[in-house]
């Protein structure tokens, strides 16, 4: 029976190759002569110290070819052929830094003020679709806003908001199709808002009533729509990623004109998933968009604590994937680039990276106070400098299509929807008992059949410890 | 049909053994509850007619000689097999295949994915030519990450393929535990059954011979508290490739395990198709005196202990659970009701494995069948040794189980 282990013998003798071409044996060794010359101050070193100088006494024998090819090129430096193309030898010893001088600059297309920069590049939208785009952030922002203060005032029981997200939200969404398929973390309720959710249905996941499609099962913002082409979302960090390239590879194999997008926050970004994910999509070359939301915060872990690369952007290239930075709080620039990269991705089939730049304006959820480990100045700066829909509303009312008449018409229309929502969401009745055993197979096997009948049974002789809103 | 099977076998002993399903007969791959599942099947009996499976046919019985060696490895065992019945003679390795063969090819949708899996033809040899016959994208190779490939099968899965995730060893699915777990298990209930997950994870697990600690994992303990997921061992050419394409075909996520040891297991099979149910236990030697459950390789093990157990005059019912999660409680519980005394016989460690929860359920639902108290073999709290002999000790030998029936059936 053979072993069937990780290493193999062939691989060891390939990389001692390697390492034998490396350090020039075989060949001219102007390696070590090279060391030598750079190192005029230091005391000469014995021959037993230089670990290269000991090679080089002990392997004098020109070394023969291996299955690589070595040959000189014009320049009389040595190229060697490797797997992923030629590798050029370099006698100078030099460590690529760990950081570039300069950091990845940020595309973006409208300014602090709202105003268009000259001679931008992005994608245009018509009056409607950038009308559809603004109206949403503000319904979105009203949304997080009026849930918020019904879990503060005991109607809810946990919410999660994406205040000062609303573009990347809204915009990535309104750059997509419906037939993309969407692998959200927890923070973009919006991109579902976009694609015709209502909200009252939002209202029924968050009270859990029996007219929520999760039929009460999960917690408050965990929304998923197999119609809508929403993955239901996982609690778990990173885990989506995964699952992204694998509904990208489903899409490949059918040759859709669809690709499968992901989002995700800085913090997810440490997760081992993240890393897989791109090594995989880069290697299957499958469609799909990793959106990371680089809002600063990981609950209360800043960014300087979850990693130390220039932001997620530079991490695309190690995987072999083009990435972009963009400002996550430029709607017009989130959006161009969204459907630039969606384009690419379908087109020549390969993953793109986007990391939007942005700040999570809300505590992590309502079971966080983020200004216990952040200044309430950095969170008003953000929030009102930085605001991605003022910046929006400016461009759109300086093209005609918004007014201030339109904008009080809409807030005071969504508050009273939502407000109409939540009322109809609070009384509408809890789903039944039986869903607490359903759909942990396609059909109950015997063990929880057994199980609900226990549960009855206890019911049954004590009801009056048994809730009264979960109908039996 | 049923009936054409025994036609083809021209013997007066029936060929298939008691759990074949006729696939013509299904409509669905449903699971119902164990009781109003078997009114629905009509299962060949050994006399020649076609009955119900109902509570008294228990007395059907494979027909075909019982494998006597603890790990076959010789061809020997077949030879005898092969004698009389047609149907074609394979590896268990090459059951498997020719099952997933079948249902990539009676479904576009099934795919494979796992490490060396595509020209390699895996590391156990069971997709073997499957990357010629299906191309490279339905047959994936995957970069080196449990985590990522079986994330990406689950979202396959809910996007409408049927993945077929394989782990070169039982043991680096730990590194997939994340994803078996959060999202297998749990994404078809916390989305309100709007997804599901339809994947089949499987891949060599157990002692074998001088893997090492690492390479030697039970991991059927540790995955048997998920819920949502199914979990199936095969111990035979025949239950491997009826396994195999039941789990395909199951809605459900379904965790096969398979065994490094069993692999070249050489035994005759159908020409037809067939699969087997993957909630029922197989009854492998009926008997009288007391019930001695087993699963995978261990039922080889029973089966040589059985023959000096019946050179010493006692007749055991030798029953092999297959379905790990969840138990056969039927089959099981007419077993106990019928001998009174229970073995389990286990490669699992004592703490916390499959014997472990079977004693629980055992106990629990049979105790008043009881004359004796439940006994399980296991292996011991220890990682596996490397050493050759120590390794040997580590798992339950014949010699145990001998012991362990006598002590019982005092």
């Amino acid at each position: 029976m053979p072993l069937h282990l990780r290493s193999s013998p062939s691989l060891k003798s390939t990389f001692l190759n390697i390492l034998r071409q490396n350090l020039g044996f075989g060949s001219r060794s102007h390696v070590t002569r090279h060391i030598r010359q750079n190192l005029p101050h230091d005391p000469p070193l014995r021959g037993s110290q230089n670990p290269i100088r000991g090679f080089c006494n002990t392997m004098a024998e020109p070394e023969t070819l291996s299955s690589f090819g070595q040959h000189e090129d014009a320049s009389n430096h040595q190229v060697m052929d490797f797997p992923g193309g030629k590798v050029a030898f370099t006698p100078e010893i030099r460590f690529i830094s760990e950081s570039d001088k300069q950091r990845v600059p940020c595309y973006r297309v409208l300014d602090d003020n709202g105003q268009l920069i000259t001679n931008s590049q992005f994608v245009q939208v018509s009056e409607e679709v950038a009308v559809k785009i603004y109206s949403d952030m503000v319904t979105l922002q009203i949304m997080d806003n009026i849930f918020y203060e019904a879990q503060r005032q005991g109607r809810l029981s946990f919410y999660a908001t994406a205040i000062g997200e609303e573009a990347i939200n809204i915009a990535s969404a309104a750059a997509l199709t419906p037939q993309d398929v969407i692998f959200p973390q927890y923070r973009e309720p919006g991109v579902l808002l976009w694609r015709g959710f209502t909200l009252q249905e939002f209202a029924n996941q968050c009270f859990g009533n029996k007219s929520d499609y999760g039929k009460g099962r999960q917690m408050p913002v965990h929304y998923g729509s197999n119609k809508l082409n929403y993955f239901t979302v996982s609690a778990t960090i990173a885990t989506q990623l995964p699952n992204a390239v694998g509904a990208a590879y489903s899409l490949k194999m059918d040759r859709k004109d669809a690709c499968a997008v992901t989002y995700f926050g800085d913090g997810g970004t440490s997760e081992g998933d993240f890393h897989a994910a791109l090594n995989f999509a880069a290697v299957m070359e499958a469609p799909v968009i990793f959106i990371c939301r680089n809002n600063g915060w990981a609950i209360s872990t800043p960014t300087s604590d979850q990693f130390r690369s220039d932001g997620v952007v530079v991490k695309g290239r190690a995987y072999g994937i083009r990435s972009i930075r963009v400002d996550g709080n430029d709607a017009l620039a989130m959006y161009s680039a969204v459907h630039t990269a969606r384009e690419m991705a379908i087109r020549e089939q390969r993953p793109i990276l986007i990391e939007a730049l942005t700040y999570r304006v809300g505590h992590h959820s309502t079971s966080d106070d983020s200004t216990r480990y952040r200044s309430a100045d950095e969170i008003e700066w953000w929030n009102k400098a930085r605001n991605p829909l003022s910046r929006f509303r400016t461009w759109i009312e300086s093209n005609g299509w918004w007014s201030d008449e339109a904008e009080s018409d809409l807030r005071s229309r969504i508050k009273k929807e939502m407000l109409e929502a939540l009322r109809v969401a609070e009384k509408t009745e809890k789903p039944n008992l039986k869903n607490m055993f359903s759909d942990v197979y396609d059909v109950p096997p015997s063990n929880l059949m057994e199980q609900e009948l226990l549960v009855r049974q206890t019911v049954n002789s004590h009801p009056q410890d048994y809730p009264s809103d979960v109908p039996l | 049909m049923s009936a054409i099977l025994l036609q083809g076998a021209g013997a007066a002993t029936s060929l298939s053994p008691f759990n074949s399903i006729d696939s013509s007969k299904l409509v669905a791959p449903s699971r119902s509850s164990l009781s109003v599942r078997s009114k629905r099947y009509i299962v060949a009996g050994s006399d020649g007619t076609n009955k119900s499976f109902g509570a008294s046919s228990l007395v059907a019985r494979r027909s075909e000689p019982l494998i006597p060696n603890a790990v076959a490895t010789k061809a020997d065992t077949a030879a005898s097999s092969t004698s009389s019945k047609p149907g074609h003679e394979l590896l268990l390795f090459e059951a498997l295949q020719e099952g997933l063969e079948e249902e990539m090819d009676r479904d576009p949708h099934v795919c494979v994915m796992g490490e060396d899996v595509g020209h390699y033809g895996g590391s156990y040899k069971v997709t073997k030519g499957l990357a010629d016959k299906f191309g490279d994208l339905r047959v994936l190779d995957t970069p080196i990450c449990e985590n990522a490939f079986t994330g990406m099968g689950i979202g396959a899965a809910m996007t409408g393929l049927r993945p077929v995730i394989e782990g070169m060893n039982m043991g680096f699915l730990l590194l997939a535990f994340n994803q078996i777990s959060n999202n297998c298990g749990m994404l078809h209930y916390t989305s309100g059954g709007q997804f599901t997950i339809p994947v089949v994870i499987r891949g060599p697990g157990g002692v074998g011979r001088q893997l090492g600690a690492e390479h030697s994992q039970r991991l059927e303990s540790y995955f048997q508290s998920i819920p949502g997921i199914q979990m199936v061992a095969c111990s035979t050419p025949y239950n491997a490739k009826g396994l195999m394409k039941a789990a395909i075909r199951s809605e459900n996520p379904v965790i096969l395990f398979e065994h490094v040891l069993l692999y070249n297991l050489k035994e005759t099979i159908p020409d037809e198709e067939y699969i087997c149910n993957l909630e029922e236990a197989e009854m492998v030697r009926p008997g009288e005196h007391i019930t001695i459950l087993t699963y995978s390789r261990m039922r080889y093990h029973v089966m040589q202990a059985a023959k000096t157990l019946v050179n010493k005059g006692y007749d055991p019912e030798v029953i092999d659970i297959r379905s790990l999660k969840p138990f056969d409680l039927y089959t099981i519980g007419n077993s106990v009701k019928k001998t009174h005394r229970v073995l389990i016989v286990e490669e699992c460690m004592r703490t916390g494995g499959i014997g472990a929860s079977l004693t629980a359920a055992i106990n629990e639902n049979f105790h008043d069948y009881l004359d004796a108290p439940v006994m399980c073999l296991s292996s011991q709290d220890v990682p596996t040794p490397y050493a050759g002999t120590l390794e040997e000790w580590t798992v339950v030998q014949p010699a145990q189980i001998v012991t362990a029936v006598e002590q019982l059936c005092q």
